[in-house]
């Protein structure tokens, strides 16, 4: 699966595509391969606050679990309602079943993040020859 | 054409229902007998808070019930039924002589607030099993109290604290190497500490030099498996010791591996200063499909303050009793004595023992985990070549080449009679294979079980997929865990049946 | 040594593929130092008739043969025989937890049977697969509440179990979770206006026992109307699972945690029960403890398995919801069979008989002492009597009849109080017996009737 060159991307696996002063947030098809199905994201409420580097929640394979970092800073203003059902949808389209949605504090920070290359050259050194 | 006759399915006891199936107004098991006081009118006495239904709980008479879990034991696995070589666990054999005396009337009816005077004979019951434990474990004194072994560590950490707070600060961190259990830093967290990794060196020890780099003032304690669940021996336990102890840390053993140990070293010797014991694993209690335990935590002089309250003491007139009054105590952890029920039971196998038994028992649990180390060495993949003390860990690494995981051997070892060993266990080794014989399988049985699992690394080579699509021989096959736990189903409903 | 299954020359051929020269070789990453070159100092090797002679003999110094009037927590209910012939079954008795599936849906089914029975019983959602006993079951339900509301203040009634209050006090201190404890008031039950005062914003639950420790009736509705009003959980803690059999369940609390120990447990002098906890769906990620599904094989055949094990200390470690690991399962067994044997009509009619053993007996007791705090109750209540309980106590001893707990520990303001407990199994005989040794004492109190009662409590 091809890594959207519109979306930033961190080395802990969540992408982040920011469109003017909001953002949508998911991980990275790399992740949901590794973690497998996925059962459960335990996902922040609308309002929390995100520091960028920090943890922001977690996701759920049948026996793992994998803390969420935030690529950036802002306020959740919108949480992925479907995957409370559905968490499957991240395994089937990981690059389109957004988790939460953000109004970012400082746009700038996106800069440091890796690109779609960059980040496919990353995973493609992380998984080893 | 149709049918007369409805075709046969197989015998229930393959298809056994749930009890509430079975149920349907009318039918009953019980019977009490005729009220010898007036009856009473419950919604006068009770008013609103008066229940009037009890919804949709069973109706069945009693030979239903006695069917309906009989065949249910018949689609599990148990020790009774053969090799059982859960790593970590410590599956023995559970003696029935336990479970007799366990059950004896002044013992399974007394009600833990009788008067001590009548209580003389469970008083006296936990005085012995303390002191047979204390000198077990070469420690100074001992609670009975947690009810298992993560609840013996809450216990111990709890004391950990407490002892440091008395010399004037809590201190702010627990280390725990890689290789414990997850009990241990859950237990540390609940305690209020942060937990610090200790890396495992190449030979699956403790790393001396990273341990001494990691302790200062600001640790409370190492808490410690030893032998560790690499089923290896800590063989620089006293420099482990004397670097906690230099810097006013405390040693604290994990003792989920003590029938590696017994009647052969003593912790309390080695430097440890607080323990706990799992009287299930060790000392025989029944494991009853996930519990109970017992966890008693066994510690030295200077911890003794702090043991929870109340503590057995001989009186001045020489009877037992219970002492509540103990100030500097970390409290209760748990209502009443503990799990007293455990406490017979390991008593009782402690004096079916003797201090022979215990170390010959000691001797074979190692003598058993190296047989099967050198039948399965070369056929699988053995990560750490130090020796082995009561269990063995071996990795899939070479299984893995054909796609084939350690759970999935695992499964395959059903088809063959036994149990699995714990699998992906210790953390520190990628597809881990736990093996833990225990001292109560013969040579027949493990000569089986090297056969059974050479058997499926043959099979790996030649027919991986018929060992993924494993076990073929029970009742249900693999299990969909992912749609349990994305649409989790935890209670029945009339609409599901 | 007759547990083990190996002859000398075994253990001979063991050491020789194993390429030892002997057992001690085995041995030698110990270092020499420490290793034990005596017995151990613990008694003598016994044979099985020994082991019986010496606990029966254990037994008999035990209050053998004793009738009771104890309850506070831990109940003489008859058990079923049935209950030991099913848990001895080695395929129950000698199982592991039920993580191999294919080998364990005995162990799983049957949890997964408890885990619905504890729903109908209690009106919650969903219920595990046990926690140690009521008490710490109370503790770790307050943990949930403070995890679920980010907050850490606890608000904890003094009607509740005082062991059970002194475990929540262990477990809470050491996270520096501040206990405010609410007084109750002279009806028995949780003073309301005192909770209004204690309760704020920063309370993360209210912790109830109902029936009460006094075996008072806790009027559930009003404290939860308060607790939630502050957008505080309510937890409600019930002792005597008995009770559920004819009084309401608390359906208004948020977490329910049970001691099961009424329904089929030995009293075993306080241990092994089963603590249980109990809540509604949305909360199930952070209730701990281990926790049956129903799901299907591959051939779509209905099976079950251990699920939502990512909350658990196995896997989240350090941030797990608990530590808890080893559980009480062959007692949540026996409670399942229990549950199964009395069902929908008998848990009714047992209740009941337990309501009217102990409407009789405190109508005897009251005819010499004092029966305190009117109202609905259930099998326990508290008498008042001039004379020390401990001296009343004592002399029923000679009648081989133990009687109520005296208070004077837990609740020095009741002064001679005692708690009085019948259940099914209290005979009026004894009850009559227990009624006359009490008139014995000089001067006794009387309840006219119970409005003088409240009058002593104050």
């Amino acid at each position: 699966m091809p890594y959207p060159t519109d979306f930033k991307y961190t080395k802990e696996h969540e992408w982040i595509k920011a469109d003017g002063k909001n953002a949508t947030i998911g991980i990275t098809n790399y992740a949901q391969e590794s973690l497998g199905d996925i059962v459960f994201a335990d996902l922040p409420k609308v309002g929390a606050e995100t520091t960028a580097g920090k943890t922001f929640g977690s996701i759920e394979s049948v026996k793992a679990v994998s803390d969420l970092y935030a690529p950036a800073s802002g306020t959740v203003t919108e949480v992925n309602g479907e995957l409370a059902t559905a968490p499957e949808k991240i395994n089937k389209d990981a690059h389109s079943a957004w988790l939460i949605r953000i109004a970012l504090k400082d746009r700038g920070e996106l800069n440091s993040l890796l690109s779609a290359a960059d980040y496919e050259k990353f995973v493609a050194d992380e998984a080893g020859p | 054409m149709t049918r007369s006759t409805p075709k046969a399915t197989r015998h229930i006891n393959q298809n056994e229902g749930l009890i509430f199936e079975k149920s349907s107004p009318g039918k009953a098991a019980w019977r009490l007998p005729p009220l010898d006081v007036p009856e009473v009118d419950a919604s006068k006495l009770l008013g609103s808070a008066e229940r009037k239904d009890l919804g949709h709980m069973p109706e069945v008479s009693e030979i239903e019930i006695i069917r309906h879990f009989t065949r249910l034991s018949t689609w599990n696995y148990a020790i009774d039924l053969g090799m059982y070589p859960l790593g970590s666990c410590t599956m023995k054999y559970n003696p029935r002589v336990n479970e007799v005396v366990a059950r004896f009337d002044g013992l399974a009816n007394a009600h833990p607030y009788q008067p001590e005077r009548i209580s003389q004979g469970a008083l006296s019951i936990m005085k012995t099993l303390s002191d047979c434990l204390t000198e077990i474990t070469g420690m100074d004194a001992i609670t009975l109290q947690p009810a298992a072994g993560a609840h013996g560590e809450l216990t111990g950490l709890l004391m950990v604290r407490a002892y440091h707070q008395s010399k004037g600060s809590p201190r702010k961190k627990i280390l725990i190497p890689d290789s414990a259990h997850g009990t241990n830093p859950a237990t540390a967290a609940m305690v209020g500490y942060a937990v610090e990794n200790l890396k495992s060196n190449a030979q699956g020890m403790v790393d001396i030099a990273a341990l001494q780099a990691q302790m200062n003032e600001h640790v409370a304690a190492l808490m410690l498996t030893n032998p560790n669940t690499l089923g290896i021996f800590e063989q620089e336990i006293h420099k482990i010791a004397d670097i906690m102890h230099a810097k006013g840390g405390l040693l604290y053993m994990d003792g989920a591996n003590m029938n590696a140990l017994v009647g052969k070293v003593r912790p309390g010797d080695f430097g440890v200063d607080l323990m706990h014991l799992n009287l299930h694993k060790t000392f025989s209690t029944p494991h009853g499909g996930g519990g109970p335990g017992s966890g008693p935590v066994a510690i030295k002089r200077i911890l003794e303050p702090f043991l929870p309250a109340p503590v057995v003491i001989t009186k001045d007139d020489g009877t037992l009793g219970f002492e509540y009054n103990r100030p500097h105590s970390v409290g209760r952890v748990r209502a009443f004595y503990g799990n007293f029920g455990m406490f017979v039971r390991a008593l009782a196998y402690t004096l079916a023992n003797g201090p022979d038994g215990l170390r010959q028992t000691t001797e074979d649990a190692v003598l058993n985990a190296n047989y099967i180390r050198k039948g399965l060495e070369g056929v699988y993949d053995l990560p750490y070549s130090t020796p082995t003390m009561h269990e063995v860990v071996f990795s899939d690494k070479l299984q893995a080449r054909k796609g084939v995981k350690t759970m999935d051997i695992a499964k395959r070892l059903i088809d063959y009679g036994f149990h699995p060993y714990t699998t992906a266990f210790p953390l520190i080794v990628p597809g881990a294979l736990m093996i833990e014989p225990t001292e109560s399988e013969s040579k027949e049985e493990m000569d089986l079980f090297i056969q059974a699992l050479k058997s499926i690394a043959d099979e790996v080579q030649e027919d991986p997929q018929m060992v993924l699509d494993a076990p073929h021989s029970t009742r249900v096959s693999r299990l969909d865990e992912v749609t349990a736990a994305r649409k989790p189903i935890l209670r029945w409903k009339p609409e599901l049946s | 040594m007759r547990y083990l299954p190996k002859s000398p020359a075994d253990r001979e051929a063991i050491l020789k593929a194993i390429g030892a020269r002997s057992i001690d070789d085995l041995f030698a990453p110990i270092p020499a130092e420490y290793r034990l070159e005596r017995d151990l100092t613990v008694p003598r090797q016994m044979a099985e008739s020994e082991i019986m002679d010496w606990f029966r003999e254990r037994s008999r110094e035990n209050g053998e043969g004793y009738a009771t009037f104890l309850g506070a927590g831990a109940y003489h209910h008859y058990r079923p025989v049935i209950i030991d012939s099913l848990i001895s079954r080695g395929e129950f008795l000698t199982a592991y937890t039920p993580y191999q599936a294919e080998i364990s849906q005995g162990t799983l089914q049957s949890i997964f049977e408890f885990q619905t029975m504890i729903c109908e019983l209690t009106g919650m959602e969903v219920a595990n697969a046990s926690m140690y006993d009521g008490s710490t079951a109370a503790a770790e339900a307050v943990m949930m509440a403070v995890r679920l509301t980010g907050r850490r203040s606890v608000v904890i009634g003094r009607s509740v179990h005082p062991e059970y209050r002194e475990v929540l006090e262990t477990y809470a201190h050491h996270q520096s979770l501040p206990l405010n404890t609410v007084t109750f008031s002279d009806s028995g039950r949780l003073d309301l206006k005192d909770l209004e005062q204690s309760i704020s914003q920063e309370t993360a639950c209210v912790l109830i026992q109902s029936p009460n420790f006094f075996g008072s009736i806790e009027d559930v509705a009003a404290v939860a109307e308060i607790a939630h009003q502050q957008g505080a959980m309510l937890v409600v803690s019930i002792a005597e699972a008995v009770s559920l059999g004819i009084i309401e369940p608390p359906r208004q609390a948020d977490v329910i945690s049970m001691e099961a120990q009424s329904f089929g447990v030995p009293l075993g002098f306080g241990g092994p029960y089963c603590g249980v906890i109990a809540t509604r769906e949305q909360f199930v990620r952070q209730m701990p403890g281990r926790l049956v599904g129903q799901t299907t094989d591959k051939n779509g055949k209905r099976g079950f398995v251990l699920t939502l094990a990512t909350r658990e200390q196995h896997i989240r470690r350090e941030k797990a919801t608990s530590n808890i690991c080893t559980n009480q399962a062959l007692v949540a067994l026996m409670v399942n069979i229990f549950m199964t044997v009395y069902g929908k009509t008998g848990l009714r009619e047992l209740a009941k008989q337990n309501l009217a053993k102990t409407a009789y007996a405190a109508g005897q007791f009251g005819k010499h002492a004092r029966v305190l705090f009117p109202g609905a109750r259930f099998n326990e209540f508290v008498l008042q009597t001039s004379e020390d309980p401990y001296a009343i106590n004592s002399r029923l001893l000679g009648h081989k009849i133990v009687g109520g707990l005296p208070l004077k520990k837990f609740y020095p303001e009741l002064g001679n109080a005692a708690l009085w407990c019948c259940t099914e199994l209290s005979t009026r005989t004894v009850i009559d017996t227990a009624a006359g040794v009490v008139s014995e004492g000089k001067g006794s109190l009387r309840s006219e009737n119970e409005i003088d009662v409240q009058e002593v409590v104050r």
